[in-house]
């Protein structure tokens, strides 16, 4: 077990060997093979020894309950053995950047043992820590206003921060009740959870001080005023009330230098060594956008009705310049209540809304996550109660050419571009109605089929007597010419193509192997983009059909 | 309150042995038994003996259920009386009794009188006295330190000493997290740094993970069992793709710890290695060779069918001229084609099959030799010139018959007038089926190859001489395909998997080429002769050039199927290879005179027409002589002109 520990905590992992059958005394047997050097640097490591020594206070202290000798259990437990991770963390991570690399892992694990039950599985310390730490780092993303991508997976919400220029994801469960599984070892999730515990504690300390905040972090000194609970009576343990006043995620923080806020940095332009002026002007728009995107909801007031996720809402809409409250009696921490006239948007799961205030959007929460993922207020129209809503599409996506793109995907780009979104769902409706016109048509085209067939006849009478006429400006000449053209290209297209083949056959054998792999590897991307659109094709023409028998039923 | 004293039936309070029994002073009925327990009394009728030693009656108690009631009802000191369990009777508690058991019952004393909080008086203070409070002298003891003690403290001083007990240690009052990177060293990167392979982080989800995908993201049913009967680790997802109308109806993910476990274990058990994702356009693989258009002249179409042959085709060869053509096939019939017409001008039968046909490459004979069964016949196929082939029929008249007989390995035999009209010459009747005939450049030599395992494979012929003979002593492997080199004494030997050249004048081993080959079925020499080519059966085409090694210098793939006949033009830089998958394919294959520059090998043409039959597409395939034609012979009965 010892082993296992070190190599968690150091981050040693096996190797695959360039030549396996050279390593492997010629079988091929699979293997796991580590590096010499690695072994022989967890020999070195200091904390072996701490380790050997707490597991011979586990045995002393077993020894000493078994023959009741109360004084030395005291005694042992006096001193029991503890050791620190930081130089571990320091030599893993040299650089913070190099932290803030690998910090994807430590937030979801941190994130999923905060969830976990304080009975069984693992000490409650652990969870209260991972807990704070989780707290703490949510805070910071408020605070900096690093938050970017967000994320409803079947699996759990998905977050993404920029920070410090570094891409953070992290995925946290939605809040229900785990059913342990029984094929899972605890220790080992418990002893990486010691290590990233470790990590993510310098990391906010690091992150808070970058922000010029108090770490630990200190709620802000009106705002804890306000947060007291009004009755003067205990709401709980101070030490308790705190964590959940700083989970509740709605107050700002206690900064070391007192923030001045009207001085909003104006970007120096430093010219870039072979940046031209178009670079810089896109970086420069790119600047603003960003900073248009953090101040998103800046302004907005929220309500979150009772049954909506709080702390993810919450956390987002924070993130993004707005103001939150939720019930009193849902969670420390609501700032104003729901009959605020003041409130812009009050997001809702429900079906229906028994009683609705006047001047608020009444809303589904899936609306925050959309508008940021669009960095723009969607319209709302889409997401109200009860509607169905839009899908939920990923913001992690980017397509590339020649892959399949939702239609939602491009309707929401030709949004970010400014066109008017109205413009491609008001041609659909044109579509559906001139194909009514159409069927109306084909009924009036009925009744004046006599009279078209009598006119057919009089043009190709016409026809003939103009070809007769002008037999020299023959048009099956041209057609001839087109179709000797049509023959060149497809000609050259053949040679090419042969030559191409040809070539082919000229190569090597590995270079025709990765060649091969990599058309493969074409092809299949193209058909699994031709199987979606095509599945979509068939939904949406099921839908459609049966929006049309749902009209005529209602017509009849 | 209630009190004990209520039920009479139940054991009472002790009050009776307390104080004497005032209430019966006429009756003196105490008990004699003593502090026993009553109940060994239970079974008799008596409850003891008084003080004159006569038995006491226990008291006759006929009263039911509801008399007791009554009398809860009516006595109104029923509730002080109590049932003495020594005597058995009924006794009425006092007031001052029914007092007293009040002042116990409070947990007071039960002495009236009793003061509990008397001012107390000091008897041993804090103030040391001059006086002794006892005047006993003190014990020895005291003065000795005690053994038990000194047994402990010694215990745990060697303890201390030992290092077996530590003392308790102070506090740790540094901040669990402190700037751990505050001054970041560069000298700290060190080299396992650079060398670390970061895991790849987690695959970032899709549209199908959406708790509301759009449509087309959501597996059909049939995709749906699919992804049930796939094996965990063979999925391309981990998860089947659902749609939730609305976020409160997503439910928990079952699997979210096994997912988060699985990384760890990911994390600290994979083996990890760099790989160079090969980042490459396709195109930038394909070679650069020069355009086919600018290799001109090849053949690229089919000009003309040679038809007439009903069964396969297995041998071509081309007069020197360039008019005539010849074939032999499986039908037992050799075909003599005028090249430019495709008419057949002659045919004749053999009355066996033709293995191979070669026409004598020198313009002025006017020669075919014919393999058919054990028998090698030259034949004058009286076409062309009347001047050349009355000439040829007078060369192999004028042969004069040597005065000593020769032992040969074969027999010359003249046709038969028979024969003579058909055109045959000479029969050179060999032991064994004969495979392959090739001529000499000269014409006037030739070599035959006999399907045998003895060292007898291959033999040599002199036409002019009528004259064999068998170059080799010893059978190094089954002799496949013999040829000689168009220049020079040299001559090529090809086994299954060597093709040995000999030098015919040193009568020796000049290389033995590997080819790399399974099983090599056609060979064919380029007109400078130092270039070979090797067609094999594992649809391999081994291009040998001599000067450079006796490896192939290119392994060329281009075909299916097997080869089955290889050959290169006699002046332009064209080879052709035909193959069983029903192809000819026509290369480029230029060969410098400088010899620092290598061949240029560059495929031209695929050439298709023929049909393949019984699994077997193209069987042989020669050149024209002078024009970039090919012919090519099939499977299907045909003979094909590419121009």
């Amino acid at each position: 077990a010892i082993p296992r520990r070190l190599c968690i905590l150091k981050g040693i992992y096996p190797h695959e060997p360039k030549h396996k059958k050279k390593v492997n005394k010629g079988s091929t047997a699979p293997r796991t093979f580590y590096l010499l050097k690695d072994i022989k640097f967890l020999l070195h490591e200091p904390i072996v020894n701490k380790f050997r020594e707490y597991k011979v206070f586990v045995r002393k202290l077993r020894k000493a309950y078994g023959k009741s000798e109360w004084t030395t259990v005291d005694r042992l437990k006096d001193n029991k053995p503890t050791y620190k991770l930081d130089h571990i963390v320091k030599e893993r991570y040299p650089t913070f950047v190099d932290a803030l690399r690998d910090l994807d892992d430590a937030l979801s694990m941190c994130f999923l043992f905060s969830t976990f039950p304080r009975t069984g599985k693992c000490h409650v310390q652990t969870i209260q820590l991972c807990r704070r730490l989780a707290v703490e780092f949510l805070n910071y993303v408020i605070t900096s206003r690093s938050l970017r991508k967000v994320f409803l997976s079947i699996k759990g919400i998905y977050y993404q921060a920029e920070v410090l220029g570094q891409p953070v994801t992290w995925i946290t469960p939605y809040t229900f009740a785990h059913d342990h599984p029984t094929d899972v070892d605890y220790r080992v999730m418990a002893t990486f959870t010691e290590f990233y515990t470790t990590l993510l504690g310098f990391v906010n300390f690091r992150l808070y001080q970058s922000l010029n905040l108090v770490y630990p972090p200190k709620i802000d000194g009106q705002a804890d005023v306000e947060l007291k609970p009004a009755e003067g009576k205990e709401y709980a343990m101070d030490s308790e009330s705190y964590l959940e006043k700083l989970s509740a995620l709605s107050a700002s923080l206690a900064r070391v230098v007192a923030p001045t806020h009207e001085d909003e940095v104006e970007m120096d332009e430093f010219p870039v060594e072979g940046g031209t002026a178009e670079q810089m002007d896109e970086r420069k728009k790119e600047q603003e956008a960003l900073e248009k995107h953090k101040k998103l909801f800046e302004g907005l007031r929220f309500f979150l009705n009772r049954e909506v996720p709080r702390e993810p809402l919450a956390f987002i809409i924070r993130c993004f310049g707005g103001q939150v409250s939720w019930d009193k009696s849902l969670c420390i921490g609501a700032t104003y209540d729901v009959s605020d006239p003041s409130i812009t948007h009050h997001i809702i799961d429900r079906p229906r809304v028994e009683q609705q205030v006047i001047g608020r959007y009444y809303l589904q929460p899936q609306w925050v996550f959309d508008s940021v993922n669009a960095k723009l207020c969607l319209p709302v129209a889409d997401y109200f109660p009860g509607v169905l809503l839009p899908p939920h599409l990923s913001p992690f996506v980017t397509e590339q050419e020649g892959d399949y793109v939702p239609p939602e995907k491009l309707k929401l780009l030709a949004m970010q571009r400014g066109e008017n979104p109205g413009d491609t769902a008001s041609e659909e409706e044109e579509e559906e109605e001139e194909e009514e016109e159409g069927d109306n048509d084909k009924e009036e085209e009925e009744e004046e089929e006599d009279e078209s067939e009598k006119e057919e006849e009089m043009k190709l009478k016409k026809m003939e007597e103009q070809k007769a006429q002008s037999s020299k400006a023959l048009p099956v000449k041209v057609t001839a010419g087109k179709l000797r053209l049509e023959d060149k290209q497809r000609l050259e297209q053949e040679q090419q193509s042969e030559e191409k083949r040809l070539a082919i056959m000229m190569m090597k054998k590995r270079e025709k192997y990765l060649y091969k792999k990599i058309m493969f590897g074409k092809k299949r991307k193209v058909r699994e983009a031709n199987k979606l659109a095509a599945k979509r094709k068939a939904h949406d023409t099921a839908i459609k059909e049966e929006k049309k028998k749902s009209k005529k039923a209602r017509q009849a | 309150t209630p009190c004990p004293a209520e039920s009479t039936t139940t054991s009472p309070a002790p009050t009776p042995s307390l104080t004497p029994p005032p209430s019966c002073p006429l009756q003196d009925i105490r008990n004699t038994v003593g502090n026993i327990p009553m109940e060994w009394y239970q079974d008799f009728p008596h409850i003891g003996y008084n003080l004159d030693g006569k038995k006491i009656y226990k008291p006759i108690r006929n009263k039911d259920e509801l008399d007791m009631f009554l009398e809860k009802m009516e006595n109104p000191d029923y509730w002080r009386t109590v049932q003495d369990k020594m005597t058995g009777a009924d006794i009425k508690l006092t007031d001052e009794q029914v007092d007293l058991v009040h002042r116990l019952q409070r947990g007071q004393f039960g002495d009236v009188h009793f003061d509990p909080y008397e001012p107390a008086i000091d008897f041993f203070t804090h103030e040391v006295m001059i006086h002794p409070v006892t005047n006993r002298p003190a014990d020895k003891r005291s003065f000795i330190p005690s053994l038990i003690e000194k047994e402990k403290v010694s215990k745990l001083v060697h303890a201390i000493k030992m290092g077996w007990i530590k003392p308790r240690k102070p506090k740790d009052d540094t901040p669990t997290y402190y700037d751990l990177w505050a001054h970041e060293d560069p000298n700290s990167i060190l080299g396992r740094h650079k060398m670390h392979v970061p895991a790849p982080k987690m695959k970032l989800p899709g549209h199908e993970e959406s708790y509301n995908p759009p449509p087309e993201y959501l597996l059909s049913e049939e995709e749906k069992l699919a992804w049930e009967q796939q094996e965990p680790a063979e999925r391309k997802l981990n998860f089947i793709p659902q749609q939730h109308g609305c976020l409160r109806a997503v439910p928990a993910y079952p699997r979210f710890i096994h997912e988060r476990f699985e990384r760890c274990l990911d994390l600290y058990l994979c083996p990890r290695q760099r790989k160079m994702r090969v980042n490459v356009d396709p195109e930038d693989l394909i070679p650069k060779l020069p355009k086919p258009r600018d290799l001109q002249p090849f053949p690229t179409t089919q000009a003309l069918i040679y038809r007439g042959h009903t069964s396969l085709v297995r041998c071509l060869s081309v007069s020197p001229s360039g008019q005539w053509l010849v074939s032999g096939s499986d039908d037992c019939t050799v075909r003599f084609w005028e090249v430019s017409t495709a008419r057949c001008m002659k045919t004749l039968e053999v009355g066996g099959v033709v293995k191979s046909v070669a026409w004598n490459p020198n313009p002025t004979i006017c020669l075919v030799a014919i393999c058919v069964e054990q028998s090698v016949l030259l034949v004058n196929p009286c076409l062309g010139d009347k001047l050349l082939y009355g000439a040829t029929d007078q060369l192999l008249e004028s042969y004069v018959a040597p005065e000593e007989e020769r032992v040969q390995p074969v027999r010359w035999v003249t046709a038969t007038a028979e024969e003579h009209g058909k055109g045959i010459r000479l029969v050179i009747q060999h032991s064994k089926a004969v495979k392959q005939v090739t001529w000499h450049g000269k014409g006037d030599y030739l070599a035959s190859v006999v399907s045998d395992n003895s060292n007898m494979q291959v033999l040599i012929h002199q036409s002019s001489k009528r004259w064999s003979q068998n170059p080799f002593r010893k059978s190094k492997g089954l002799v496949q395909r013999v040829l000689f080199h168009p220049v020079r004494p040299y001559f090529f030997v090809a086994t299954q998997r060597y093709v040995r050249v000999y030098n015919l004048l040193k009568q020796e081993l000049t290389k033995k080429l590997m080819t790399n080959c399974k099983w090599v079925s056609s060979m064919a020499v380029h007109p400078g002769g130092d270039n070979i080519i090797c067609g094999s059966y594992d649809s391999k085409l081994a291009w040998f050039d001599l000067d450079l090694s006796t490896r192939p210098y290119q392994l060329l793939r281009h075909h299916k199927k097997a080869l089955r006949g290889v050959a290169f033009h006699k002046h332009y830089p064209l080879f052709a290879s035909a193959s069983d998958d029903g192809t000819v394919i026509v290369c480029h294959g230029m060969v410098y005179n400088d010899l620092l520059q290598n061949p240029l090998l560059v495929p031209v043409k695929v050439l298709k027409g023929h049909v393949t039959t019984l699994d077997l597409g193209v069987l042989d395939v020669i050149f024209h002589p002078t024009q970039p034609w090919v012919f090519s012979s099939g499977a299907d009965g045909t003979v094909r002109l590419y121009t």
